[in-house]
C-alpha cells in the first residue's frame, strides 16, 4: 500500500532532521496529525510543541531561524497559510528568515472535516508574499526530496503537504531542481499544468482521451514559486492549448501563475483552470469531492476536450 | 550594585539628548511616532548603555546579547541610540522614514545594522525573542534576549500565546519590558482596552513580574539586575511611563502617538526637553 504523504514526510523529518543540528521542529498541538511526532520521539531535545497558537509558533520560527536553526513549523495548510502569514511575510520574506512552513492536509484532503479544514488558498496567499518559495508534493519521492532540499537550500519556503496518500509518480532518487517543473508524460495536443494530487488524475485523465486520439502532455508543476516560465513558453509552443488543475482555489494559485506567464509572455494558446471555484466547500469523502469540484480524471477529461475545441 | 550618581547624571545626559534628537527629527520629517519614542527612552538608553553586551564593532557577535524593539513603531529612538553606539553614522538620521534610506518607518533587518528583526506589527517580538532564546540554548550560548514591548501591544492575543510559552520552556535568560505608558493610538489603554491587573496577569501566566519607574534610570538598572537573578522562568518588568515624556503637551495624550510636530510645538518641546544638540 502507498503510505500517505503525512507518514513520508514524518519519516523523512526524522531521517534528515536528526542528521543535522541546525533543524528544529515546532508543532502547534497536531504532532500526530502532521506526524512530527516521529521526531519528538527521536529528538526530543529539539522539539517544540507550543499548544494550539499558530501565530505564536511561526514567529518563534523567526527567532529560531535568526539563530541559524532551520525550523520546520507544522499545522494543518489552512491555518499555516492564515495565521502564520503575518510571521511569514514580517520575518520569513521580509526578514529573510530561513523557515520552513509543513502545510499538512493541503486542498481538501482533510475532507469529512469540511470548509473550515480544506486549504485551499494556501497557494495564492504564500505566493504573493515575496520570497517566499512555494512547493506542492505530489508523491512520496518529492515529498522526502522537498524535506532534504528544505534542509540543504537556505530560504524561507511554504511546502503543502497531504493527509492522503498519492499514487505514485518518480521513481526512487529521483532528481527534481528548485524552480523546474516535472513532465510526467510527454504529448502534441495538450498540455496539463499540475501540482499535487492532480498529477496523478491528469494521468488517468491524459489515458481517458488517449482512446480519443488525443495526446497529452503532463506536467508536474511542483515548484508553484518560483515558477517555470520556460517549461511554460515550451508546453504554449509545442501543444496547442494548456489545462492547469489544482486542489487549490482557481483565484491565485498554480492556474493564476500559468496565466500570469502566458499573458505576459504573449502566448496566445487557450487556457482552461481546474480548481476549486471561488467558493466554500463541504464535508464529504476526498473521492467525492473531488468528483463535486471537477478534480476527477472524468471531469478533467471533459475540460482537455474543451480547451481543445477552443484551440 | 546600583548605579553611581555619575553614570546616573550620565545616563540622564544621554536621554535628553536623544529626546531632543528625536523631536528634531520628526518635526523636520512631519511623520513618525513620538509619544512612543519618548516614553522608551530610558528603557533603551540603560539596555544599550549599561546593561546589554552589544558592540557595533562586531554587530554580529554570537554572544551579544539580543534586544528586540516589539513596539516599532519607537524606531526613530531605537536608531537614535543605535547612531550613538556607532551602528551607522548619526548623519544618516537626516534621511529616516524617506525613500532610498536604510532607515524605515520601522525597524527592518535589510541595511540598518543592530537590528534583530523587524518589527512593526504588534503582538509578535515576544514569540520571536523566545524562539532566539531557545536556539541560544541549544547552542549553549551564554546571551540574554531583551524584548521591549509597548502596553498597548498586549492587546494582541499573541503576547499571551508567548507568555504561555516562555513559562511552559523556561525561559529564564529571556527579559520582556513592558513601556507601560497608558496610552494608545486611539486613546488611553482603560478606554481601548483596559489591561488592569498587569502584574497579576503576567503572574498567573507564570512569569515573575518586577515593577518600576520606567524614567527612573537607576530604578530600570536595578529593575533589570532582579530579571537576570530569576531562576526557571522568564522575567517581565512593567515598566511605568508616560507617552510623550518630556514634552508638556504631549505627555498623557494619545494624539502624539503619531502627529506631525508645528514650528511653534517644535520650539516649546525643545525649551522644555534641555540637553545638548548632537
Amino acid at each position: 500500500m502507498t503510505p500517505s504523504i503525512r507518514d513520508v514526510y514524518g519519516a523523512s523529518l526524522v531521517r534528515y532532521g536528526l542528521q543535522d543540528e541546525r533543524v528544529v521542529v515546532l508543532d502547534a498541538d497536531v504532532s500526530a496529525s502532521t506526524r512530527t511526532g516521529a521526531f519528538a520521539q527521536a529528538c526530543p531535545e529539539r522539539f517544540f510543541n507550543v499548544g494550539i497558537a499558530e501565530a505564536n509558533m511561526a514567529a518563534m520560527a523567526a527567532g529560531l531561524a535568526s539563530e541559524g536553526k532551520i525550523p520546520f513549523v507544522n499545522t494543518f495548510a489552512v491555518f499555516m497559510a492564515t495565521l502564520g502569514a503575518l510571521s511569514a511575510r514580517t520575518f520569513a520574506g521580509y526578514g529573510r528568515l530561513n523557515i520552513k512552513f509543513m502545510g499538512a492536509y493541503g486542498g481538501v484532503s482533510d475532507a469529512y472535516d469540511g470548509a473550515t479544514h480544506h486549504s485551499v488558498e494556501d497557494l495564492a496567499i504564500m505566493r504573493a508574499i515575496p520570497g517566499i518559495q512555494v512547493l506542492v508534493a505530489s508523491d512520496a519521492v518529492l515529498t522526502d526530496w522537498l524535506v532534504r532540499n528544505a534542509i540543504a537550500v537556505n530560504a524561507p519556503m511554504y511546502i503543502r503537504l497531504s493527509r492522503d496518500a498519492m499514487p505514485p509518480l518518480y521513481p526512487e532518487g529521483e532528481n527534481f531542481i528548485l524552480g523546474q517543473g516535472k513532465i510526467l508524460r510527454q504529448g502534441t495536443d495538450v498540455s496539463v499544468m499540475t501540482c499535487g494530487i492532480l498529477g496523478s488524475v491528469a494521468l488517468q485523465a491524459a489515458d481517458i482521451v488517449a482512446r480519443e486520439g488525443i495526446s497529452v502532455r503532463v506536467v508536474d508543476h511542483f515548484t508553484v514559486k518560483p515558477i517555470d516560465r520556460d517549461l511554460i513558453n515550451r508546453c504554449a509552443r509545442e501543444t496547442r492549448a494548456i489545462v492547469t488543475a489544482e486542489e487549490h482555489s482557481v483565484v491565485g494559485g498554480l492556474g493564476s501563475a500559468v496565466a500570469d506567464v502566458l499573458v505576459r509572455d504573449g502566448l496566445r494558446v487557450p487556457l482552461e483552470m481546474a480548481g476549486i471555484p471561488d467558493c466554500y466547500t463541504q464535508s464529504g469523502s476526498y473521492a467525492d469531492l473531488m468528483a463535486a469540484y471537477g478534480l476527477d480524471a472524468a471531469a478533467l477529461a471533459v475540460r482537455l476536450r474543451s480547451v481543445l475545441a477552443r484551440a | 550594585m546600583p548605579l553611581s550618581e555619575q553614570r546616573v547624571t550620565e545616563l540622564n545626559a544621554l536621554c535628553r539628548t536623544f529626546r531632543r534628537s528625536v523631536i528634531a527629527q520628526l518635526h523636520r520629517i512631519q511623520t513618525g511616532h513620538p509619544g512612543g519614542s519618548l516614553s522608551v527612552c530610558e528603557i533603551l538608553t540603560v539596555l544599550y548603555f549599561e546593561k546589554a553586551r552589544v558592540d557595533a564593532g562586531n554587530p554580529c557577535d554570537p554572544l551579544r546579547d539580543r534586544i528586540i524593539l516589539s513596539k516599532g513603531h519607537a524606531a526613530p529612538m531605537l536608531y537614535r541610540i543605535l547612531a550613538e553606539k556607532g551602528f551607522f553614522p548619526l548623519d544618516d538620521l537626516k534621511q529616516l522614514r524617506q525613500f532610498g534610506c536604510h532607515l524605515q518607518g520601522h525597524p527592518c533587518t535589510e541595511g540598518t545594522p543592530g537590528v534583530e528583526l523587524p518589527s512593526g506589527p504588534l503582538g509578535i517580538g515576544l514569540s520571536a525573542g523566545l524562539g532566539k532564546a531557545i536556539a541560544l540554548r541549544l547552542d549553549h550560548n551564554p546571551a540574554r534576549v531583551y524584548v521591549v514591548l509597548g502596553d498597548g501591544e498586549l492587546n494582541e492575543g499573541t503576547i499571551w500565546e508567548a507568555a504561555m510559552s516562555g513559562a511552559k520552556f523556561k525561559l529564564d535568560h529571556v527579559t520582556a519590558i513592558v513601556d507601560r505608558n497608558r496610552v494608545q493610538l486611539d486613546g488611553t489603554s482603560d478606554e481601548i482596552m483596559p489591561l488592569d491587573d498587569l502584574a497579576a496577569k503576567w503572574t498567573a501566566f507564570g512569569w515573575q513580574v518586577i515593577c518600576c519607574d520606567g524614567h527612573d534610570v537607576r530604578a530600570l538598572d536595578a529593575a533589570i539586575d532582579a530579571a537576570h537573578a530569576v531562576r526557571g522562568r522568564p522575567a517581565v518588568i512593567l515598566a511605568d511611563t508616560i507617552k510623550g515624556k518630556g514634552v508638556s503637551f504631549m505627555e498623557g495624550k494619545s494624539l502624539w502617538h503619531g502627529n506631525p510636530i508645528s514650528d511653534s510645538q517644535y520650539q516649546t518641546a525643545m525649551a522644555e526637553l534641555g540637553g545638548d544638540d548632537r
